[in-house]
């Protein structure tokens, strides 16, 4: 997909303040029309390397390319992308026409067709008739709305998105999502998503590159940093993730792991003597907790091997009557215990010391 | 002893025997009457600011009605209007009037060329730590006193002075007493009036409203011109206030460096003694102004944020 025409290509990227180190060295190529996300925790380098694209800040070392020319040393008004920014920062005095044409104007593009183009960049966020409000008329909403529009009007090679739904409700967010998606796939620009919120980027992105302590964990389509996350970190911050590993892992699978196992992929049942099938791990426990989610049950479940599994079912399947103290068989695919890379002591692969066995990962995940 | 489920619990030492009924009882009724609890508390600050600040300038107004003596220069309390009908037909008061308002508005002017480019520093350019320090530094002048000030302004426009000692080796020398100094010496007087609300408009623009301009194509200036003064625009609002206003009365610098020239407050001054009733009319002219002046003001803003 980044082939040799990436809009954007960043190597061995980093930037430092003072001994710390906001982004380690990156290498991400971008390609044109890319939905790309941009996913980690707070400090995790995400905001940094957005950064870095649009040229507010100079990097450490590394460079920066957009569609093939090397602009590390470049002002922001000489890079051809524009930014969404977390606040929307529009300009205040402006009216929402003013805002919008702001950039045209900018490049000296003549009354008539600005004036033509502000009211289609305005059209396409569907906000015809607030031209001439100020910012502060408007809801939030709103505000997201001439805040792309402004930085759409002219058409920039990327556009970059500052978590920019972070702060609306969850009902708008849900909805500016799909909005967004479709405005991407309708003008075809490269936009570059950041955002800590994983089902977020899970649901909108082409691709995605997770980031952790200023590095890039994973880069890959949602759906491979979510069925093979290829470091412990990817595994339990995107979505909800069991890591088997050490010896209860060797008494499950045969091998020490460490094994990510996503809880939906587990099945629960009675305990039986039935004989294991091939390709299927399974192991037997004791239910600790049951917790009503609605739509599903989460099932915790401590193995007799040692250490803590979750199961997660749709609400009305049979095994969901487990009580707490019930005797049970977990079972799964083989092939859904992905194996990581065993990186020993690496701080921040390992979200909880406390329980070797298991993560207790991060309480939403996508259902 | 505690009466049982008496008040708040746990208030030690809250007057304490006799006066403690009366006290409790007086408490609950002020905290059952919000209004009245107002009234006590704003009575005496209104009290002042209706009597000796708003009673001042009534009494101002109403004495310009008044008339004098001829012969003795007391005031007699006879009702007319020819104080301002003087002022307003005496072709001097109106010169007068109209250099004070020149002047104040030179002043401001000149506040504002000067204070721009300081509070920017102070402001956006100078390290985070040390803009503190800096804003100290601007007030520091504040501290010494107006006269010590403006008598070292003197000597500096002196005739043979350190300005004109200065100027010499150009082959000029200084402007002497008179107008040019008098704004001069104004408009370092109110220097910091105009650098602290430009300081605090430039401090308060979101580092992200800067970024999205340039990140839309628009160069340092532009952003400058476009973004930066149009959103610091009430702030030099705010500043002028100060400036205008303490320029419109001021009458000791105009003393001190002025030369012959005169101003509002020097006119009232002088015949304040002689016809109180005319300086009373004259020196409602000032009010006037600055009151049009605060109203052209409101349409930008700066009132909110001064």
């Amino acid at each position: 997909m980044a082939g040799s025409g990436a809009a954007i290509r960043l190597r061995a990227l980093s930037k430092s303040y003072g001994p710390t180190h906001a982004l380690a060295g990156i290498d991400l190529d971008v390609g044109h029309g890319e939905f790309f996300s941009l996913l980690g925790p707070s400090g995790s380098g995400k905001t940094t390397t957005l950064r870095l694209i649009a040229g507010f800040e100079e990097p450490t070392a590394g460079s920066v390319e957009l569609a093939g020319q090397d602009v590390t040393g470049l002002a922001p008004y000489e890079r051809d992308v524009h930014t969404v920014f977390q606040d929307y920062a529009l300009f205040p005095h402006m009216t929402v026409e003013q805002n919008v044409g702001y950039a045209l104007k900018v490049r000296k593009v003549p009354r008539a067709e600005r004036a033509e183009r502000v009211r289609a960049a305005l059209a396409s966020v569907r906000l015809e008739g607030h031209g001439r409000r100020r910012p502060a008329q408007l809801s939030g909403g709103q505000r997201q709305r001439v805040a792309l529009a402004r930085a759409l009007v002219d058409r920039p090679a990327v556009l970059l998105l500052d978590e920019p739904l972070a702060a609306l409700d969850l009902q708008l967010r849900g909805r500016m999502q799909a909005e967004l998606k479709e405005l991407q796939r309708e003008v075809g620009i490269t936009f570059v998503f950041v955002t800590h919120d994983q089902g977020e980027a899970l649901s909108m992105s082409d691709r995605v590159a997770v980031f952790n302590a200023g590095r890039i964990e994973q880069v890959g389509t949602p759906a491979e940093v979510y069925e093979k996350p290829a470091t412990a970190f990817v595994a339990g911050f995107v979505g909800v993730s069991n890591l088997l590993t050490g010896e209860p892992a060797r008494r499950v699978t045969g091998a020490p792991g460490p094994y990510s196992i996503r809880p939906e992929r587990i099945t629960l049942s009675a305990p039986s003597a039935e004989r294991e099938a091939a390709g299927e791990h399974r192991a037997g426990g004791t239910v600790a907790d049951v917790v009503y989610l609605g739509h599903a049950v989460r099932v915790l479940v401590d193995l007799d091997a040692g250490g803590r599994l979750t199961v997660l079912r749709h609400a009305g399947e049979p095994a969901t009557e487990a009580a707490p103290g019930a005797r049970v068989l977990l079972r799964w695919p083989a092939a859904h215990a992905v194996p990581l890379p065993a990186d020993p002591g690496e701080p921040g692969t390992d979200p909880d010391p406390g329980a070797p066995a298991t993560v207790p990962a991060p309480a939403r995940g996508p259902h | 002893m505690r009466p049982a489920g008496a008040g708040p619990v746990g208030r030690p030492g809250a007057g304490g025997g006799p006066g403690r009924g009366p006290v409790r009882a007086f408490v609950r009724a002020l905290h059952r009457r919000p209004r009245l609890r107002l009234t006590l508390l704003l009575s005496a600050p209104l009290a002042w600011l209706v009597v000796a600040y708003l009673g001042a300038l009534a009494a101002l107004f109403l004495s310009a009605f008044w008339t004098t003596d001829p012969f003795t220069s007391d005031v007699v309390r006879t009702w007319t209007t020819a104080n301002f009908r003087e002022v307003l037909t005496t072709s001097v008061y109106w010169h007068v009037a109209l250099r004070t308002l020149g002047t104040a508005l030179a002043v401001t002017a000149v506040d504002i060329v000067v204070a721009f480019p300081i509070a920017f520093w102070t402001a956006r350019v100078a390290a985070a730590r040390h803009r503190n320090l800096l804003v100290v530094a601007v007030l520091t002048p504040l501290w010494a006193s107006y006269l010590v000030k403006a008598y070292a302004w003197r000597i500096i426009l002196s005739a043979g002075g350190p300005l004109d000692w200065a100027l010499k080796p150009l082959g000029l020398s200084g402007p002497g007493y008179g107008l040019p100094a008098m704004i001069t010496v104004l408009a370092y007087l109110w220097l910091p009036y105009m650098i602290l609300p430009i300081h605090a408009g430039l401090a308060n623009l979101p580092e992200d409203v800067l970024e999205a301009a340039a990140d839309l194509g628009a160069r340092s200036w532009r952003t400058f011109r476009s973004v930066v003064l149009p959103m610091v625009l009430p702030s030099v609002a705010a500043g002028s206030v100060f400036t205008f206003s303490l320029s419109l009365g001021d009458y000791i610098a105009v003393q001190i460096v002025g030369g012959k020239t005169q101003l509002i407050g020097n006119v009232v001054y002088s015949d304040i003694t002689l016809d109180l009733p005319l300086a009373a009319a004259l020196g409602t002219v000032p009010v006037a102004v600055v009151v049009l002046y605060l109203l052209a003001i409101r349409r930008t803003g700066a009132l909110d944020s001064l």
